[in-house]
């Protein structure tokens, strides 16, 4: 089956080439999707099974619903209604739409194969890597947790530090705390 | 005819890697450039899968899944910085952000 193997390389690399030449970036953001869907299939092909998965469900999954929200975020404007006709437009997802379709067909094909060739490459069973990753890295995991705090505290340190008015110059979450009867706070110079 | 030559997948590393690269050089909205290091992170991991497929060890797929915890920050803390570059100079232009204030 190494078949399946280079149509979903040959789907990887023209979606990509098509994320990186897009004017539009939903546009482009669809495109990475059917690339990064592709590039798991790759993986299956290669006897990793677990990375498949988490390729589908954080990479095209997490990562990718968070660039459509930011994008989304970016575009509140008053056209946004005349952008979501734009974008509703078949041109806009036909692209994509289609090389999807190619792989899921792969993939159909992939599942009813289940004959003795089918697994021609040594697949690493997801216990495996469990267990080499529990027992062999855990210094590593340890590392990428710390790295993932320090995630979240850079992005809340980014996102959440001044979204200020002209106004009244309060981080949105002090606001509240502001009683009109306390003269404590309400002396103090924000 | 066993199996796909990890050749092969090296080499769709590399192509899917260059073109990250040249997404990276070319364009000039951020947005652009995050998904091309996206892109780039993503031909690593091929690599260290193939090489791992190579000699049937899960280390491959250890690292492929330390790149994704990486990746799931760096764009945690990009998508933050895109927010910021927008609110502050009404644009998506890495070029307007070119002075540092210190």
């Amino acid at each position: 089956m190494e078949v399946t193997f280079y149509i979903s390389s040959a789907i990887a690399l023209l979606s990509t080439a098509m994320v990186i030449t897009r004017l539009n970036a939903v546009q482009a953001l669809l495109y990475l999707i059917v690339s990064l869907l592709a590039v798991a299939l790759v993986f299956f092909e290669l006897g990793a099974p677990f990375v498949a998965a988490l390729e589908v469900i954080i990479y095209a999954g997490a990562i990718m619903v968070l660039f459509v929200f930011v994008m989304m975020m970016l575009n509140l404007g008053g056209s946004a209604l005349e952008q979501e006709r734009r974008w509703l437009n078949p041109r806009m997802y036909l692209g994509p739409v289609l090389l999807a379709l190619a792989l899921g067909g792969e993939m159909a094909l992939m599942i009813g194969n289940t004959g003795p060739a089918a697994h021609a490459i040594a697949t690493v069973p997801p216990k495996e890597v469990g267990r080499s990753l529990y027992l062999v890295y855990p210094v590593a995991v340890e590392l990428a947790a710390m790295l993932l705090l320090a995630g979240l505290v850079g992005a809340y340190h980014l996102g959440a530090g001044k979204w200020t008015n002209k106004e009244e110059e309060i981080t949105p979450g002090f606001r509240d705390r502001k009683a009109p009867g306390n003269p404590a706070i309400k002396e103090r110079s924000i | 005819m066993n199996g796909v030559p990890p050749e092969h997948a090296l080499m769709l590393a590399c192509g899917l890697f260059l073109l990250g690269m040249i997404g990276l050089v070319v364009r000039r909205n951020i947005v652009f450039m995050l998904m091309s290091v996206e892109i780039m992170l993503n031909a690593t991991g091929l690599a260290f899968v193939a090489a791992g497929a190579q000699w049937g060890q899960p280390d491959g797929q250890i690292m492929v899944m330390l790149i994704l915890a990486m990746a799931a920050t760096e764009v945690a803390v990009g998508l933050a910085l895109v927010l910021l570059l927008n609110r502050k100079f009404k644009t998506l232009d890495v070029d307007s952000a070119s002075t540092m204030r210190g």
